[in-house]
């Protein structure tokens, strides 16, 4: 049997690893946004494992509703990202400074 | 009489002179001098008609015109009292005025602003009307700044001449200093009589001389005395008494005919009218009275010696003037009020006959007005010559003429009067008697006799001036000569009633009366006391000087030259309240700006604030460096410690 | 009379409408200017419906109007006035007019919005001293500085963005607090009235912080010394119009405020600090005194004058408590009190007057330095003769308005304290140097240089406009019993609320 303990870890395990990939990568911009994706999913999987051993359907409907968003996020970013992209010429993280002090 | 009657008198003047001022280029040059003289000619008219109403029919009128506010119980109303200072006053100027409007078609005859002159004189009438009529300190103070706004407009009358408009705002702000004083003396009175109506606030005199006030911690003052001695700081300013004199001098760069009228016979006198008028005041305050004598007293003296070394025919006689000022004024301070009005009337015909035949004389001099440039104009201008001998007799107190009786009778009531600083106040004022003959016939000798040192290579001759100028003179010629027999009335008669206050214990003027006998001993006795023979020695010494032995004068300048320096250069009241007021005041003004409003208010507190906002987010910028994994970081971080502080 | 005639509501929204209708007009619009004259000038007749209307017998409110506005909170729309606002009102009415007569050739960018600004601004001044509720009396408070700082901010001179944000941010500084004070008061007394703030029983305490708080709102606006300096440098950059209303009414809102607000709410807190309040007046007339002396600036000089003329309303306002102190009948008080507000409209007439003079001067020659004028007599005596007679009104000379109010403060301050009077009184003699003196410079002597020589004398335009003015100085000088009398029963029930005691 697998415990709840262990989905926790899973889920803790790909959160610290997605927290790592935003600032240890300092270069692409589209493994931010898969790290920020990774986030969620890890989230997620803490929503299913806790509506699982609660007998709560509800921590279900809302991996839902952050699966919607995050596609919505997706796209909007990747948008971002073209516009980026054809104004700016890179997608390098340490370039976009624009919004320095 | 009645409230009509006096608001023609009043009125007439201002009416001619909004005629003359606003529409005259419409009426034309005619109409405007005739619009204004026939309003001055209406005033003197009535005026004189009042005065026999108050004189012989023993009238006196005391009424609201209008209510001017009201504030609380406090009712301040315009409105007109006339008793016999009222009415003496309102002949004198009236009948001062009118001469001067005749003179003026004359003497202005060429001028570009000659309607405008009209205007103001005509104004200025008005003004002094409303001065000595009112019946209470607001409408007395209207009238006194009136005035002064006249003297201003007419001292820059010709307002392209630089020292002209110096001249002015010297006079008005002069007169301003002595304003302060009086306004605030005016609001002493309304503080500790509750009214500013004459008859109310003298009712009230007993009960405020017994009042003190504080002014600084630990000094009890008496309030009457605070407050007359500001009421004579306002008489000052308009009477121009030591040290506030300067503006006088300079203001003889109005027109001549200004001069005479409201330099020297009418508004510089108002302080002495208004002292006179003030006496039920004055009489409670020995203090007050010893201030006035003995600024009376420096003023008739010192500055008489000022007119000994002018060159400047007109600053003579304002020189003259300033010291018959100090003559009224120590009247005055010796509680012999009735005498320093007397001076005054006397004063205002002799000096504006002075006035106006220097101003003849200017005409024919071409408007060169060194007397050394001058000389044995007697046979050129005979009408002159002799209204102006008639006038500088009188000035100098040449027995039966009108100045000998009015400076006698002062000179005596100071000789009677025991408060502090009379004896001083005598020692000036016979002193003052030689000054003022020497002064008075270097005058008269280095202008109409001697050698003709003027430019004649014009080819050009002067000759006597045209009747509008002549007929003034020899009409002020007259009551300079017999103004002064009505003595017996003025000065010991029982004349101004109870228009004039003074206490039984300072009345020298009523010691005099004892042995008052008539005009003839009066002059007999005058005959034989000092002030005539110092008068004879004055004219003795200025005939040895400027006609025996010309060359002497320069000799004894040169001789004396750091006295000719001291007297030159005014005692060095110019030069100090150029420096230090006007400059001084020119520099704090400097500096309150940059310093005061420039740096510490706009520099440290209005700019400073933003300044120290820019700083701090100057420094704050550096954490948005722009890199979102800093971001993260900060936020990853940020919520590890908050969850450690909610957790732990 | 129609006594339910909304004649305040007619002459705030009639000048506000009919300006938005100007402004909907279009630039380059003909009729942009009789049309604002028009409505400036029905505005000003209305305006004396108030006065003619007025009971002079009640110091209760008139012409009230009350509808609910926002009824959740109790926030009315509920207007009224008495001795102090009636008179303030008519100055705004008639300095409109002015202004819309002073831009008529001189504005030739953007008219209908010029216009339209100071109508609308018009408008909203009015409803600021009509307001009898605290969040309408805010709003307005407020909502008037837009038009005014657009105006600046538009029509200015070549700095008009420093001073813009100056003036704005200082007055802004103060409205945080006013705002403060009025929702404290909300929260005593649980009504937005103003008149339920006045009855409001208060603690020293309580009081001593809303009255600080009164006192820095409506002190920038007055402005009293030390938060004056936005004064001089809005007037500098200010248009000729921008300049009259800001001196003629924006600084009698300071005033008002502190007879509305401050005496009455506050008291004892007024009573206590009275000492702060007449000696910031006193500094304002002795060194802005010699400050305006030290200008080069024609605007500025007048701008620090104005200063100097509005210390005599704060001095006025407060020195009742030490009369009160002094003597027993009070009267001493009313004078005080009545003179502060006939200062403030003469203050109104005068200041909008020199200003007037100056835009004269400015429209011909291009600038306010007065070592670049010297002799204008020469050229424009009919204008020399206006400015002349408005300098000696600045100068408080009597038989014009500039006396009076100076007068009575002066006669008032004396039963307070000699000193007061004494340090007050120098005013006699700096007003007349600072004016007289710029006078001398500018109009007076031979023609300075050839651009004097070229200038021409004012028109008819500017001479009704000049004219009008120099006769209500004059008659306000002559008998100011008509508009003293007004305010009697208003300023006895001021008197009578701010010698009893709320603790």
């Amino acid at each position: 049997m697998i415990a709840l303990s262990d989905f926790l870890i899973l889920g803790a395990l790909l959160f610290s690893l997605s927290v790592a990939g935003i600032f240890i990568n300092r270069k692409n911009i589209i493994i931010l946004l898969m790290c920020i994706e990774l986030m969620l999913l890890a989230v997620n999987l803490n929503f299913i494992a806790f509506s699982h051993y609660s007998g709560d359907i509800s921590g279900q409907i809302f991996v839902f509703f952050i699966l919607t968003v995050a596609a919505a996020e997706a796209a909007i970013g990747l948008a971002i990202l073209v516009v980026l992209f054809r104004n700016l010429h890179t997608i390098n993280v340490a370039e976009l400074n624009k919004l320095k002090g | 009489m009645n409230q009509t009657l006096l608001l023609t008198i009043a009125l007439a003047p201002l009416l001619g002179s909004i005629i003359a001022g606003l529409f005259g280029q419409q009426v034309g040059k005619t109409w405007s001098h005739r619009a204004a003289t026939y309003g001055v000619g209406i005033a003197f008219v009535l005026s004189v008609w009042v005065l026999k109403l108050v004189a012989i029919d023993g009238e006196t009128y005391n009424q609201q015109i209008y209510q001017w506010l009201q504030a609380g119980s406090l009712s301040l109303e315009v409105g007109f009292m006339v008793d016999a200072l009222t009415a003496m006053m309102m002949v004198v100027v009236t009948f001062v005025s009118l001469m001067v409007h005749i003179y003026t078609i004359g003497y202005m005859h060429d001028d570009d602003g000659y309607a405008r002159f009209f205007s103001y004189i005509s104004l200025f009438t008005f003004s002094m009307l409303m001065l000595v009529m009112a019946n209470n300190f607001m409408q007395l103070f209207f009238g006194w700044e009136a005035v002064g706004l006249v003297s201003y407009l007419l001292i820059g009358f010709w307002y392209k001449k630089p020292t002209a408009i110096y001249a002015n705002l010297k006079a008005f702000l002069v007169n301003r200093v002595g304003d302060f004083g009086f306004l605030l003396g005016i609001a002493g009175v309304l503080m500790y009589a509750g009214s500013l109506d004459y008859i109310e606030v003298f009712a009230q005199a007993p009960a405020m001389s017994e009042k003190t006030i504080t002014l600084f911690a630990g000094h009890e003052w008496s309030v009457m005395s605070l407050i007359c001695i500001l009421l004579f700081i306002g008489a000052m300013g308009k009477s121009a008494q030591v040290p506030l004199h300067v503006w006088l001098p300079d203001s003889m760069e109005g027109p001549t005919p200004i001069s005479a009228l409201i330099h020297a016979a009418t508004m510089v006198t108002a302080g002495i009218f208004m002292v006179t008028r003030m006496s039920p005041l004055f009489e409670f305050s020995e203090t007050a009275l010893s201030f006035v004598l003995v600024i009376g007293a420096i003023t008739a003296l010192f500055m008489g010696f000022l007119g000994l070394i002018q060159n400047d025919i007109k600053r003579v006689i304002a020189y003259s003037t300033l010291s018959q000022l100090g003559y009224m004024t120590v009247a005055l301070g010796a509680s012999a009020y009735a005498a320093g009005v007397f001076h005054l009337m006397t004063h205002a015909f002799f000096k504006a006959l002075l006035f106006l035949g220097a101003g003849s004389v200017i005409i024919a001099m071409h408007h060169q007005q060194d007397i050394r440039k001058m000389g044995g104009l007697k046979k050129y201008m005979p009408i002159t010559y002799w209204t102006a001998l008639i006038g500088s007799l009188a000035l100098i107190g040449f027995p039966g003429l009108a100045g000998f009786f009015s400076k006698d009778s002062i000179i005596e009531a100071v000789h009677a009067s025991q408060i502090a600083g009379s004896g001083f106040a005598y020692f000036a004022v016979v002193s003052g008697v030689f000054i003022t003959a020497l002064y008075s016939f270097r005058l008269f000798f280095l202008v109409f006799h001697g050698k003709e040192r003027f430019d004649t290579h014009s080819g050009h001759l002067p000759h006597e001036s045209p009747a509008v100028v002549t007929v003034p003179l020899i009409l002020l010629a007259i009551p300079s000569v017999i103004s002064g027999y009505l003595i017996s009335s003025m000065v010991f008669g029982d004349f101004f009633g109870n228009a004039i206050v003074v206490h039984a214990n300072h009345d020298v003027l009523a010691h005099h009366a004892e042995s008052y006998h008539g005009v003839m001993g009066f002059i007999l006795h005058g005959l034989t006391a000092l002030p005539f023979w110092l008068a004879m020695a004055g004219v003795a010494t200025a005939y040895y000087l400027y006609i025996l032995r010309p060359e002497l004068p320069g000799k004894l300048q040169q001789r004396f030259n750091w006295l000719y320096r001291v007297l030159d250069n005014k005692y060095g009241f110019d030069d100090f309240n150029q420096k230090v007021f006007a400059g001084g005041s020119l520099m704090i003004g400097r500096l309150f700006w940059t310093v005061g409003d420039q740096k510490l208010i706009d520099g440290a507190l209005v700019n400073g604030t933003a300044k120290t906002i820019g700083w701090v987010s100057k420094v704050i910028r550096h954490v948005q460096s722009g890199y979102l994994y800093h971001y993260a970081f900060a936020m990853i971080v940020g919520l590890w410690l908050l969850l450690t502080y909610f957790v732990v | 009379m129609l006594t339910n005639f909304p004649l305040l509501s007619l002459v705030i929204w009639l000048p506000i409408i009919g300006g938005i209708g100007v402004l909907l007009n279009g630039d380059n619009n003909p009729w942009a200017r009789p049309l604002s004259l028009l409505i400036a000038v029905i505005t000003l007749v209305a305006s004396l419906g108030l006065y003619t209307g007025f009971d002079t017998a009640t110091y209760q409110m008139q012409f009230v109007e009350h509808a609910s506005w926002i009824a959740a909170y109790n926030i009315n729309y509920s207007l009224g006035i008495d001795g102090f606002s009636m008179p303030l009102i008519i100055l705004t009415a008639f300095s409109t007019v002015i202004v819309v007569v002073a831009g008529w050739e001189v504005i030739q960018h953007r008219v209908s919005q010029y216009m339209a600004a100071f109508l609308i601004m018009e408008g909203l001044m009015i409803a600021v001293f009509s307001s009898l509720d605290a969040i309408l009396f805010y709003v307005f408070f407020e909502a008037m500085l837009i038009p005014l700082f657009l105006v600046i901010g538009i029509w200015g001179g070549p700095n008009r963005v420093y001073a813009t944000i100056k003036f704005f941010l200082y007055t802004f500084f103060g409205s945080v607090f006013l705002l403060l004070a009025l929702l404290y008061l909300h929260h005593v007394t649980d009504s937005f009235s103003i008149l339920d703030y006045q009855q409001a029983a208060l603690s020293m305490q309580q009081q001593t912080w809303l009255f600080l708080a009164f006192l820095i709102a409506f002190a920038v606006k007055v402005p009293m010394w030390p938060v004056h300096t936005w004064l001089p440098d809005a007037h500098v950059e200010a248009p000729t119009g921008g300049s009259v209303i800001l001196a003629a009414i924006t600084l009698k809102i300071g005033g008002y405020g502190l007879i509305r607000f401050a005496l009455p709410i506050a008291p004892d807190a007024s009573m206590a600090l009275d000492w702060l309040v007449i000696g910031l007046s006193l500094i304002a007339v002795v060194y802005i005194g010699f400050v305006a002396l030290a200008q080069s600036d024609l605007k500025k000089l007048i701008a620090y004058s104005s200063i100097a003329h509005m210390g005599f309303v704060t001095l006025g306002l407060f020195i009742v408590f030490r009369i009160f102190a002094n003597s027993a009948t009070g009267s001493g008080a009313v004078l005080a009190v009545e003179g502060a507000m006939i200062q403030m409209i003469s203050h109104g007439f005068i200041a909008a007057a020199m200003f007037l003079c100056v835009g004269v001067l400015y429209d011909r020659m291009h600038t306010r330095e007065i070592s670049a004028y010297g002799g204008v007599i020469n050229t424009m005596p009919k204008f020399a003769g206006f400015a002349v007679f408005f300098a000696m009104a600045n100068a408080g000379l009597p038989g014009t308005s500039g006396f009076v109010g100076e007068f009575m403060v002066i006669l008032a301050a004396f039963q307070a304290n000699f000193w007061f009077a004494f340090l007050a009184a120098t005013t006699l003699i700096l007003g007349a140097a600072y004016t007289l003196w710029m006078i001398k410079r500018v109009i007076f002597g031979e023609v300075a240089n050839d651009n004097v020589a070229q200038l021409t004398d004012i028109n008819r335009r500017e001479f009704l406009m000049l004219a009008s003015l120099a006769a209500i100085v004059l008659i306000m000088g002559l008998w100011p019993a008509p508009i003293i009398d007004v305010m009697h029963s208003s300023v006895e029930h001021l008197l009578t609320q701010i010698s009893q005691s709320k603790i």
